[in-house]
């Protein structure tokens, strides 16, 4: 029997406000459709339909700290944000490294069934920066893995780095860097080098630590030809350097986090732990750089490092608590508060820096990151872009609570999440299957 | 109240550190020399001594420690911070002139040893000074300006015995206003003044206050 | 409900920094007598929790507490963090379960006190995070100062050496402004904090690296505080050799000859333990200018006075 979905009213992107007919999955009739028998209608009115959102960032913490999250709870927020699709960062414990990693990851995301969890595979086995992982093997495995990194550690190696970046070229793979040099951020910095870390007294690394990477990788990137990807961008001078490379015509792109975008480096001041991740917080100005670079097609893609960590992890002195934050629930309401709602951005723009160009860097254009039209897979995240909520820790699907949007207010929300017609979250709630 | 040894001469204080700023509190100590505003005197106050009224019993209670006292040489005058300081520089200026004898004088403060710490906002704690002679073996005169439920006398009794073992111990007071709740009793007094425990005694002196004036305010109107 | 805390030295307006320096006095007295004790805190449970090493904080403190007849106790809690997996917030928890009325923190990480006092019902007196702060020492520095040179309003003091290291620079730095100095702060620049430019802009204080500079000239300083410096700073690269830092940033014989020369009344500050021969040659540590063991006996004195205002009167009953 065919499942028939029609969303009534929604908005589309550059066509005015129209009916979706859904049908197995697939959008099969735009404009005005009525409702027949057996058709179930989602209201849409007053909503704006995206395409479902991509995140090339996610840390979905299974295998290994299944009590931080698992590829169950990091699906339900990802629904719950408008993702259709994440892409789980390789340092799991054991680290995805391999192709039987990799497929273990794929498959227990489709066991799921929320999004489409697409796994990110390591580029050093066991992240540890030496040799290369079995790169090709996972770009052959079930998982298709395209994009490698090492996140949460640098490719520090320059001519490991110059390997993985030739070596992906074959089958069209993309490395994501994590660019951070180790020998100027020393083991214990915690935050932004800069004021508030001389006066707070809390060891910090300088800006050019991430600068010289990317510039290294930039230069690197050309000289192989390949792709190299330059996750979660923190300062103007990074911004500068892929502004430069774009311009050469180096196959460069840059991702930037909500929280890069919003939040700023004298917030930890106080010491709170759920403030500290990695790249740190930066200061005011730097975050009008990155939200210009994202306006203005520098940055590429909106990604939400989304890196919960159990309370214990958190609740030891600054300095020695885990590095990270969640992201993935509230990422669109900051992302049109900050950019959209304040004219600095189109709706457009917004769809295109969470869910297009993200698809397009992950490799998964044939199925994520589409326009809506019909013959199109029905995989969208309904928006209302008026509706001002605030957000409650408590009421997250993660299993963690690491979240520095608590009690922040914003104008938009996700009201709904389809991947290929089925509605997996409703008003942040997940929807499971047999509902 | 467990504790209503509310004397009007305590000095009280109230630093927050990291709490909110609280209004910094006034410092103690002679008045400034352009003479500290008048003292308003409240509606209800009524004078029960004047300045003269004091200069007269300060002069009394010297002729009385002369009498009771065979040697001056092992005297040793200690007031109680803050007006009780000045009453015992004024009381053995008295015995100077009168005696031609310049008797030990110093300050002993007091607040260390208070039982109604905890009860109170954090006071102010002058430094005490004990004259060089020490208080070994001497002849000890505690001074204070209003002698109430004896607890501050009790603290004093507590801060004297680790300067030392004194010979013996007196005490003068300037109003005695009853209301003992310790058996303590005062070896010289320049006035009893049967209070209630509703009113207050208000003792102002030049040194701090700009006038020498003992008054009573509140309570019950007679 | 206000719990008292001393966890920064800007946590003291210029009323409660006076207050305790005057209190301080009183009890710097009583250090002398025969007969140590005061009744004060009698009844009150003070924890000297130590994270880190110190045996002379944590001494100071824990006489400060027992001259005034709290009950003492030291924790050593080095190694039962991280490492052992138990979290900073369950070691303290554990120990304020038990209804202790201050705890007297040392940490090897900044803000540390400041996140134990959002988790426990006591008072938390920092003495010593990280690279952060050190009020105590900060408020026996100025006391000595204040005993050698008298107020500190508009007076002119250098904190030289390791600044970005040093806690003591970060809470004199706040403390002395607080009592009206005026600072200059002098170090190489690979010791000198991070962001001090807009800092120093902001608050109002000089920063240089040329020592010689600071410590001649129309305006010599009343009163010169050498940090200490780890040898371990120069395997981080912060400068080459000993030698090299001790005649460019030491006070060395000359220098202190020179200085007191300059300025014969100048009190010479260090917080210990020194590396003579490194920030400090003898001739100037031992020389009549330097008050660095007064620095030490003062340090009972004062904790006894922040104990005092502190822990003295029961907030939870006083509307404040």
């Amino acid at each position: 029997m065919t499942a028939r979905l029609l969303v009534r009213g929604a908005s589309i992107l550059g066509g005015g406000r129209a009916d979706l007919l859904v049908e197995d999955g697939v959008v099969t009739q735009v404009g005005s459709v009525s409702s027949g028998d057996g058709v179930e209608v989602l209201d849409a009115d007053g909503l704006v339909a995206l395409p479902g959102f991509v995140d090339l960032h996610t840390h979905l913490r299974e295998p290994g700290r299944e009590d931080a999250e698992t590829v169950a709870s990091g699906s339900a927020a990802a629904a719950a944000g408008g993702y259709a699709a994440v892409l789980a960062m390789a340092n799991t414990s054991p680290v995805t490294d391999t192709a039987e990693a990799a497929e273990r990851v794929l498959d227990l995301g489709r066991a799921c069934g929320l999004v489409d969890v697409q796994p990110v595979g390591a580029v050093s086995k066991g992240l540890a920066g030496e040799e290369l992982a079995e790169l090709g093997l996972m770009a052959r495995s079930r998982a298709s893995v395209r994009v490698f990194s090492d996140d949460g550690k640098c490719v520090q190696d320059a001519r490991l780095m110059r390997r993985a970046l030739e070596y992906v070229r074959a089958f069209g793979g993309v490395v994501s860097q994590h660019s951070q040099d180790t020998r100027l951020a020393d083991g214990n910095a915690c935050c932004h080098e800069g004021e508030i870390s001389g006066r707070y007294g809390l060891p910090g690394w300088p800006s050019v630590a991430e600068e010289v990477v990317v510039a290294r990788d930039v230069m690197l990137a050309r000289h192989t030809g390949s792709r190299v990807h330059v996750a979660h961008v923190s300062t103007p001078g990074a911004v500068e350097v892929i502004r430069w490379a774009k311009a050469q015509g180096i196959a460069v792109t840059a991702e930037v986090t909500p929280h890069h975008l919003a939040l700023t480096t004298d917030l930890v001041s106080g010491y709170d732990p759920v403030y500290k991740v990695n790249p740190p917080l930066r200061p005011e100005e730097f975050t009008l750089v990155l939200r210009e670079a994202l306006a203005d097609g520098t940055i590429d893609a909106v990604a939400t490092d989304h890196a919960p960590h159990a309370l214990n992890d958190k609740q030891h002195a600054f300095v020695d608590a885990a590095f990270g934050m969640l992201g993935l629930e509230t990422a669109f309401a900051v992302v049109h508060n900050l950019m959209v709602a304040t004219g600095q951005m189109s709706m457009e723009r917004l769809a295109e820096v969470m869910s297009v160009a993200p698809a397009r860097i992950a490799g998964l254009s044939k199925r994520h990151g589409r326009p809506i039209a019909v013959g199109e897979p029905a995989t969208f995240a309904l928006v209302d872009p008026s509706a001002r909520w605030t957000v409650d820790r408590e009421a997250s699907a993660s299993l963690s609570r690491n979240n520095p949007w608590h009690g922040r207010s914003y104008a938009g929300r996700v009201v709904a999440t389809l991947l290929r017609g089925r509605v997996t979250a409703r008003d942040g709630v997940v929807v499971s299957a047999g509902e | 109240m467990a504790c209503p040894d509310v004397e009007p001469q305590a000095q009280s204080l109230d630093p927050v550190f990291a709490a909110a700023a609280a209004p910094s509190p006034v410092s103690p100590g002679p008045a400034s020399p352009d003479g500290p505003p008048p003292d308003p005197s409240p509606p209800d106050a009524r004078v029960v001594l004047t300045d003269a009224d004091i200069a007269r019993a300060l002069r009394r209670i010297a002729h009385e420690v002369l009498e009771r006292t065979k040697s001056l040489d092992t005297v040793v005058v200690l007031g109680i911070p803050t007006r009780g300081s000045s009453l015992a520089r004024r009381l053995v200026a008295v015995i100077e002139e009168v005696e031609g004898v310049s008797v030990p004088v110093g300050v002993l403060d007091v607040t260390m040893y208070r039982d109604d710490l905890r009860h109170q906002p954090t006071r102010h704690v002058e430094p005490s000074q004990i004259p060089a002679t020490g208080v070994e073996d001497k002849t000890v005169i505690l001074v204070d300006d209003v002698l109430y439920s004896g607890r501050t006398v009790r603290a004093a009794l507590d801060a004297l015995a680790d300067y030392g073992r004194p010979r013996a111990v007196q005490l003068a007071v300037l109003v005695d206003r009853g209301h003992r709740q310790l058996p303590i009793r005062a070896d010289y007094v320049g006035k009893n003044l049967p209070t209630s425990t509703a009113e207050k005694v208000q003792v102002r002196l030049t040194e701090h206050d700009g006038l020498d004036v003992v008054r009573i305010t509140g309570g019950l109107p007679r | 409900m206000t719990r008292r805390h001393l966890l920064s030295a800007a946590d003291l307006t210029r009323a409660d920094a006076e207050e305790i320096l005057t209190t301080a006095a009183s009890m710097h007295d009583i250090q002398h007598r025969e007969v140590k004790k005061l009744p004060t805190l009698r009844g009150r449970t003070v924890i000297n929790l130590f994270f880190e090493d110190s045996t002379r904080t944590r001494t100071s403190f824990e006489l400060a507490g027992k001259w005034m007849s709290a009950d003492t106790i030291n924790i050593s809690a080095k190694g039962s963090s991280a490492s052992k997996g138990e979290s900073l917030r369950d070691t303290v928890l554990t120990v304020d379960a038990m209804s202790v009325d201050a705890f007297i923190i040392r940490h090897s990480a900044s803000g540390a006190c400041h996140q134990v006092a959002g988790w426990v019902d006591a008072s938390v007196i920092n003495a010593g995070d990280g690279t952060h702060e050190h009020p105590t020492q900060a408020l026996l520095d100025a006391y000595t100062m204040q005993q050698r040179i008298g107020s500190l309003e508009g007076r002119h003091i250098a904190i030289v050496g390791d600044l970005t290291h040093s806690r003591v620079f970060r809470s004199n730095l706040i403390l002395l402004r607080t009592l009206g100095a005026r600072l200059t702060v002098v170090a190489p620049p690979t010791l000198l904090p991070s962001g001090i430019g807009a800092w120093s802009a902001r608050d109002g204080f000089t920063v240089s690296s040329d020592l010689d500079a600071v410590l001649s000239g129309d305006d010599v300083p009343d009163a010169v505080m050498m940090l200490r410096v780890q040898k371990e700073r120069m395997s981080g690269g912060y400068f080459p050799t000993a030698r090299e830092y001790a005649v460019g940033y030491g006070m060395t014989a000359a220098r202190y000859r020179a200085l007191s020369a300059a300025n014969p009344d100048v009190a010479i500050l260090h917080p210990g333990p020194m590396n003579r021969g490194l920030e400090i040659s003898p001739e100037a540590a031992d020389s009549p200018h330097s008050v660095i063991l007064d620095q030490v006996s003062a340090g009972v004195a004062v904790r006894m006075a922040v104990l005092y205002h502190l822990l003295a009167a029961d907030t939870t009953e006083v509307a404040v």
